[in-house]
This record gives C-alpha cells, structure tokens and sequence, in this order.
C-alpha cells in the first residue's frame, strides 16, 4: 500500500477526487492552503474529469532538494488541468505521447516511488 | 518634478568569470559607470541595489570608499534592478537628491535556478514532486499560447536566432557565436516546445546606472538620455506566474500588462513611439508573449513579425540588440539594468555593429521574473 505524497490532497474514497479551497468570494484554489489561510476558504471536492489546458515535459531530474523522486530518472509529462468552473490544477500527466490541448483528462493516483503515491491526470480515450 | 537623466553607465561583462564574486563585478561596473559621467565616488548622494544570491549591496563600500552615502538593499527577486532603477529615479525626480546610482549584480550556479518551497510559501510535496522548475512555467505558458494564438516553433527559433547573431556583436555578451536557425530547430528538447537554444542559463554579471537630475546633467556635459519612467508593479488577480500549483479558471492580464500601462501613461507616450525595446526573454517564448503584453503588438502578429524580421537590429521595431539573456545569461540582480544599459548606448549611438540605425530616440525596457513582477523603463534622448 502506497503512501500519499501529503495528506490532505485527495479524497478517501473510491474514485478519489483532489481537495480544493473555496474563497467566500466563489474562487477556487488547489490544495487547500493551511496556516491562517486555511480559515478563509472551505475545503471542497473537485471534478475527476477536465481538459487539458496546456503541457510540457520535464526531461531532466529536477535538482534535489526540493525533488525526492528516485535518482533513476525517466521523463514524465505534466501541464495544467482545467476543471471547468473549478479552478486550473498543475499535475503530472501519465503518458508524454500525443498530448493535446483540449483533450479530456482525469484524475488517476500513481506511484510516485516505492512507497509513495501521488495525483496525476490520464488521457481519457476518445470513442472512436 | 525633476526630469531624470542617466548620466553614466558601467557594466562587467556578463557570463562567468572565475574568481571574482558578484559583488566584486558589481563594484567594476561602479568603477565603469563613475569613468563615464567623469565622476568620482565621493560625489554620488545615495544609491539603491542588489542581487539575488550575491548578498548585498552596502559592502560595496569597503571598495568604493566610506563616504557615509546611504545605500538601501534592494531584494525584489528578478525586479531587484528595476526596482532599484525605480526607487533611484523618485529620489531625483522628487527633487531630494541631484545624483545617485542603481547598481545590480549576481553569481548564480551553473543549470536551472533551484527554488525551495518554503522560500515560496509552498507545500514541500510540490517540490518534491518535480513540479516546481521555472521552465515550466515557460513551456506551458508559450505552449498554450501558441496553441491560442498561431505561433509556430520555426518562430521560437527565430528567436534565438537573433539573439544569438546580436549577442555576436556585443562585448557585454556572454553566448558570442552565431547558430543558424536549422541548427537550433535540431537541438534537443529542454521542456517541450522549448529546446537547449531557446532557454537562456544563470549566469553572473553587474551593472551600475548613475542618475542625476537634468541641471546636474548639464552641468556635467552629458547627453540628456531622459528616464521618463521607471515604473515595477506585482500580478493582478488571474495572472499565470511561476511556482503555481493552481491558477484562475477568471483568466486576468499579467503584471507586464499592468507596469507597461503604467509606464507609457506617465511617459506620455504609446508603443508605436518606441524605436528599440529590450523585453525579457528567460527563453523565446517569453519575447514573444512580451512583445503583445507590453502593446507593441496583437496577439498572434509575432509570427508575421519574426518571419519578417521586423525585431531584427534594421527592423521596425529592433528587439534585444544586445542578444538579450538569450546570449547574456540572467544574473537576476544585473539583468534589469542591463537592458537600461544597453539602451543608454543605442540612444547614444555607440552601439557599433549591433547600433539600431536612424538614430534612435525612444527606447524601452521590460523585465519579468518570479513571483509574479514586472519593471518597465522608457527613456528618450
């Protein structure tokens, strides 16, 4: 059993969903800050599904600190995730190939390392 | 208000050069800058400066001479110099001072910048997860751009194209040899669409800028080279800025947006004034999203722009003729000044094999950087 990358980001649940934080002026913001700013917005589910609002590749081990990935390193894909009328969330894409802005995504949990997990978003397959 | 002239300029040559401390290329550039006005130390009234991890700039007293002048630190992340430029400038313009200076160095390691969440405000799992690296913020933010917009890869080699062919013929310049535009379109990928000749890498540097109000300047015999604005302003709500692990689904304008306003308002002047820019290029992405922030151009006319060469040194509008930090590196602290640096020389015509020809008149500069800043200077001759 994997170990989350930090509590508080995800849902316990069966098709978990990330945390967010709603301002009392409606905007939505991800993760939920913590601190003094914790007490100016409410936590809140956020959608499983969005759109790909844009992407990269990260092709080089990021320095370390602050990256605690393993040292084999493989490139990964991450861009930004619109969660339509929610908010647009950074993660790590699960594959680099055919990646398009505009495509549909989801929230899928991953293996970050040996013993952790973190979130990332998958490409849903299109019906042909 | 007192008008502002830049009466002297200094600069240690950007790059790297072993042995010698940030501080101390600060302190050459000093040297350089007081030579030009034909002043010495003791004559400077107050100075503004700093860098990002080169420490601060009040040591530089124990070179320069303890005259007692007032020195304020500036530390404003990649603003650091325009900042200083901007607090420099109201200390003349408000008639309390004659002549100051700003001055801004850096050494920075070799590779990316390696930001630390905590310095951010940031949950550690966000940089343990490789999610934090300014590169990409750049990638994503010209990805979708040019998604948005029509802008093509061959354009972001265009880009560095140029730098690269100004950076040639300027002595302050760290990247000093051409590549061609095919070459670059074949060199591998840093963080998709950007590859190794689009991004431009820490680097070390100083700059030093004397100001001084315009009855001072005639005194001294300088050209009159007006700094009309000086204006650094911070992000507005819905703005896309580094280190975000969310962002608005209420998309907003930058802070580039905000401070070019800002600056062309009190100039009293609009872009089409503008006879050479210097805009912020961390990579190639960045000059061409900054050519529209600051007004110079709609969005999406950059791919027309660059295939034309209107940004080229004998264009419309020539853009980074000293190669910008596409050929300079970014010595966070020193690169702001820089471009006001190189302007100065435009506008003096000492510009050599990269002078903007005609004679130019109005030139501007533009820096952006974390977390979310933006200074912009226009000046006129």
């Amino acid at each position: 059993m994997l170990t989350p990358i930090a509590p508080g980001l995800w849902t316990d649940e069966a098709a978990p969903r990330l945390i967010g934080g709603r301002r009392h002026d409606g905007e939505i913001v991800f993760p939920l800050p913590d601190g003094d700013a914790a007490a100016l917005h409410d936590a809140v589910p956020l959608s499983r599904t969005g759109t790909l609002w844009s992407w990269t590749i990260q092709s080089f081990r990021p320095k370390s600190p602050p990256y605690d990935g393993p040292e084999a390193f493989e490139p990964f894909a991450l861009g930004y995730v619109e969660l339509p009328g929610e908010t647009i969330v950074e993660a790590r894409l699960t594959r680099r190939d055919g990646l398009r802005i505009g495509m549909a995504v989801r929230l899928v949990i991953v293996p970050f390392d040996g013993r952790r997990a973190t979130f990332a978003f998958e490409p849903v397959e299109e019906a042909a | 208000m007192s008008d502002v002239c830049i009466v002297g300029i200094g600069i240690h040559p950007f790059g790297r050069t072993q042995g010698r401390s940030g501080r101390d290329q600060g302190v050459v550039a000093v040297r350089a800058a007081l030579a030009d006005a034909g002043l010495d130390w003791r004559e400077i009234q107050f100075a503004y400066g700093g860098s990002a991890a080169s420490g601060n700039a009040d040591l530089m007293v124990n070179e320069l001479g303890l005259t007692g002048v007032p020195i304020i630190n500036v530390s404003n992340g990649c603003a650091t110099g325009g900042s200083a430029l901007a607090a420099a400038w109201s200390g003349i313009a408000s008639g309390e001072h004659e002549i100051g200076m700003a001055v801004g160095f850096d050494k920075h390691d070799r590779g990316a910048f390696n930001a630390l969440p905590s310095d951010y405000g940031l949950p550690e799992w966000y940089g343990a997860t490789g999610l934090m690296l300014t590169t990409q913020f750049f990638a994503t933010k010209i990805q979708r751009y040019m998604a948005m917009f029509g802008i093509s890869p061959r354009s972001l080699g265009r880009v560095a194209e140029k730098a690269l062919h100004n950076g040639a013929r300027c002595n302050h310049a760290w990247r000093r040899s051409e590549v061609d535009l095919e070459t670059i379109m074949a060199a591998p990928m840093v963080a998709d669409p950007l590859n190794k000749y689009m991004f431009c890498s820490p680097a070390e540097g100083g700059v030093a800028l004397i100001l001084a109000s315009e009855t001072k300047a005639r005194q001294l015999g300088r050209p009159l080279i007006r700094l009309r604005a000086a204006v650094m302003r911070t992000r507005p709500p819905g703005s896309f800025e580094v280190f975000a692990p969310s962002i608005s689904v209420n998309r907003g304008v930058s802070p580039t947006v905000l401070a070019a306003r800002a600056a062309f308002d009190r100039a009293g002047i609009g872009p089409q004034d503008v006879d050479v820019a210097q805009l912020q290029d961390t990579e190639s992405g960045a000059e061409i999203m900054h050519m529209a922030e600051n007004g110079f151009c709609a969005d999406g006319d950059q791919e027309q722009w660059l295939a034309e060469g209107r940004t080229r040194i004998a264009g419309a509008l020539p853009v980074n003729t000293d190669g910008g930090c596409l050929a300079c590196g970014e010595p966070i602290g020193a690169s702001g000044l820089r471009q006001v640096y190189e302007n100065v020389v435009q506008l003096r015509g000492d510009g050599g094999a990269r002078q903007v020809p005609g004679s130019p008149k109005v030139a501007y500069t533009h820096v952006y950087g974390a977390p979310g800043v933006s200074a912009v200077t226009i000046m006129a001759r």
